[in-house]
């Protein structure tokens, strides 16, 4: 039996990350899975948590809302004898032992996974030995995600000295504010190779900014655009030719999460931090890809 | 010479001369850093330029600072849901013409259908509020907090917690622009609502009302004033300024985003209120004030992305401008340097 507790239902990744746990924990797998949808309220997750506590579950799954504030739950879970297994977001606890295993995105990973697909697609169009000028648009400043993969494309272009990053700003991972941004990017600066957003809604906005400044963007245009998360309103922008590429954030935890919990029934160790598989998905492969996915 | 000082003292005098002069002030300061921030071009027949960024952006603001006006006026009390409504209006929107499914790349229903029934939504909401705030006598702020929390999830629901696409042409024209027109849509519709609520103020003696209510409610019903009525209508105005925001705001993205269209818009809309030297205490108000207002917190934005300040100071800067702002308008400086100039002049008289 597993308790899992969802932050809510609020973008297309959140839905297909329930949908794969739903999906995983069946009963016909041999599960019996007790959801509860916290609708973006901590408060909601805590009560939640006591009643798979009081329903004496094997299992309690967490996809928390905020990072903080667990402890005393958490504590009240670990005496109760009940594993815990955090998704998605890290938390934030005083004592490590609270919780057994996390699984999610290594969203620096996804930053380096950037990196290197622009450092081979250069390479093949024969400009490897070019100025590249880049902006980013960062998604909200202090989120995992805006750090993990602001981090990862700094780190990892170091090793492109002919690469500039020009600026970096904010478009809080909305489409509205990524369009705003890029509107004074292109007002500022007159030759940008290269934009990296940190999520698809800003480079849908970004892509939005080029057209409407009389530029073009995608595999055949003149600025190259890079992004993250790989939904599917992402693949139809690439198959329509305004983005380049997608560096996916996987949202399907489900099997990750029952491969841990099946160690834990052997009695095996787990390792506490457990990611998942994450693709790069370009282009030129977007069409056939899309009726693969299942988000 | 007198002259030249009477003119002075009696154009430094108006209303609107502080708000006006922050907004430029705010604008010229680009000159150091951005010597082409007023350059203007045509691009693809379109406009284009950092000034026309700062005009075009904020029409969403100014259509919702001129509801939010209205209220603070007649009520004395801020609409906190304007945000969240508009974002059930471009739900609402989206939702019709999507016809129910997530992506669309043609309408399922007419277009003025989806339209009407935003902006018809938007009042919907307004009505809510107004009885809230105009017959049950709850604090503006209380009331409005149902919504605010609420509204959010509403649109969700409509939305199935998805972001619908509107992948149609014609349904971008109203947030981006018209073939053949080089001024961005949003700025017409910013236009028409304000002019509209001018002439309406103007040319009737709803103004006149709203401000008597606003002053003193009781003695203004004891006149023969429903006041309770003026502030009901007041509120009801506000959710249609939200609605028909929120639709420009969804066809800029052409989608309903539940999460995020107008997100913390209604704190920009009473700060509007506030830049443009009203009172939130409600009472006498000024129309154009607010619109300034709401100029300059556009303005103010595209300045920092401008000079490139970086994301995780942007808060700092914006709200050192603001107390500045807000410190020059305050009554209580001037009397300040009133006290001060007369102070020095006295000393002059005696030595």
């Amino acid at each position: 039996m597993v308790g899992f507790s969802q932050v809510g239902a609020e973008s297309d990744w959140r839905t297909a990350n329930t949908e794969s746990m739903k999906s995983t924990f069946t009963e016909a797998n041999g599960y019996k899975l007790i959801f509860d949808d916290a609708q973006q309220k901590q408060e909601n997750q805590l009560k939640a948590v006591r009643n798979f506590i009081q329903q004496d579950v094997d299992y309690i799954v967490i996809a928390p809302v905020t990072e903080t504030g667990w402890d005393t739950v958490l504590q009240e879970a670990k005496d109760a004898g009940i594993p815990v297994i955090i998704v998605d977001r890290m938390i934030d606890v005083s004592d490590d032992s609270l919780y057994t295993a996390w699984v999610g995105s290594n969203f620096l990973q996804e930053g380096y996974d950037a990196v290197a697909w622009l450092g081979d697609y250069l390479k093949k169009n024969n400009r490897s030995d070019d100025d590249i000028n880049i902006v980013t648009l960062q998604g909200t400043i202090g989120s995992s995600a805006q750090i993990g993969r602001t981090d990862g494309v700094e780190e990892k272009m170091k090793d492109y000295p002919k690469w500039k990053m020009l600026e970096r700003q904010t478009g809080e991972f909305t489409q509205a504010k990524g369009q705003e941004v890029m509107e004074s990017f292109l007002k500022t600066y007159q030759d940008i190779d290269v934009v990296i957003a940190e999520n698809d809604n800003m480079a849908f906005g970004a892509i939005d900014a080029i057209k409407a400044a009389g530029k073009t963007c995608g595999p055949k245009g003149d600025i190259i655009i890079i992004s993250f998360d790989a939904v599917a309103a992402a693949f139809d922008s690439m198959i329509a030719g305004d983005m380049n590429v997608s560096v996916e954030c996987n949202p399907l935890h489900g099997p990750r999460v029952a491969e841990i919990i099946q160690k834990l029934e052997k009695g095996e160790s787990v390792d506490k931090i457990a990611y998942v598989q994450e693709g790069v998905y370009p282009a030129d492969t977007a069409a056939q890809e899309k009726p693969k996915r299942a988000y | 010479m007198n002259k030249l000082i009477v003119f002075v003292k009696k154009l430094t005098g108006t209303r609107l001369f502080l708000p006006l002069f922050c907004l430029v002030l705010v604008l010229l300061s680009n000159l150091i850093k951005t010597p082409t921030f007023f350059q203007v071009t045509i691009k693809n027949g379109v406009l284009y330029g950092y000034i026309i960024d700062v005009i075009n952006r904020a029409s969403d603001l100014v259509i919702l600072s001129v509801g939010m006006t209205m209220v603070v006026a007649a009520s004395g009390g801020t609409d906190i849901s304007v945000g969240a409504v508009m974002s059930v209006a471009g739900a609402v929107c989206c939702y019709i013409l999507a016809g129910g499914l997530q992506t669309v790349n043609e309408f399922q229903n007419p277009y003025i259908l989806g339209v009407l029934a935003a902006v018809f939504a938007g009042m919907l909401c307004g009505c809510f509020n107004g009885f809230l705030v105009a017959k049950m006598k709850i604090q503006p702020m209380v009331a409005t907090l149902i919504l605010f929390t609420a509204g959010r999830g509403m649109a969700q629901l409509i939305t199935r917690g998805q972001i619908t696409y509107i992948r149609v042409e014609s349904y971008k024209m109203l947030g981006a622009s018209i073939p053949g027109i080089p001024v961005p849509t949003p700025v017409f519709v910013a236009l028409l609502v304000v002019i509209l609520t001018y002439v309406l103020l103007k040319k009737t003696t709803l103004g006149l009302y709203i401000q008597t209510v606003g002053i003193n409610s009781r003695a203004s019903r004891l006149m023969g004033i429903k006041s309770s009525r003026i502030i009901f209508l007041s509120y009801v105005f506000c959710g249609l300024c939200a609605g028909v925001s929120g639709l420009v705001a969804s066809s800029r993205i052409y989608s309903a985003d539940a999460n995020n269209i107008g997100l913390n818009l209604e704190l920009d809309a009473i700060l509007a209120v506030a830049l443009g030297g009203n009172s939130l205490g409600g009472g006498k108000f000024s129309l154009l004030g607010s619109v300034i207002g709401a100029y300059t917190i556009q303005a103010l934005s595209t300045t920092l992305y401008a000079m490139g300040v970086s994301p995780d100071q942007i808060p700092v800067y914006k709200a050192i401008v603001v107390v500045i702002i807000v410190a020059l308008q305050s009554t209580e400086l001037k009397k300040m340097a009133k006290r001060y100039q007369t102070g020095r002049e006295v000393g002059k008289k005696v030595a």
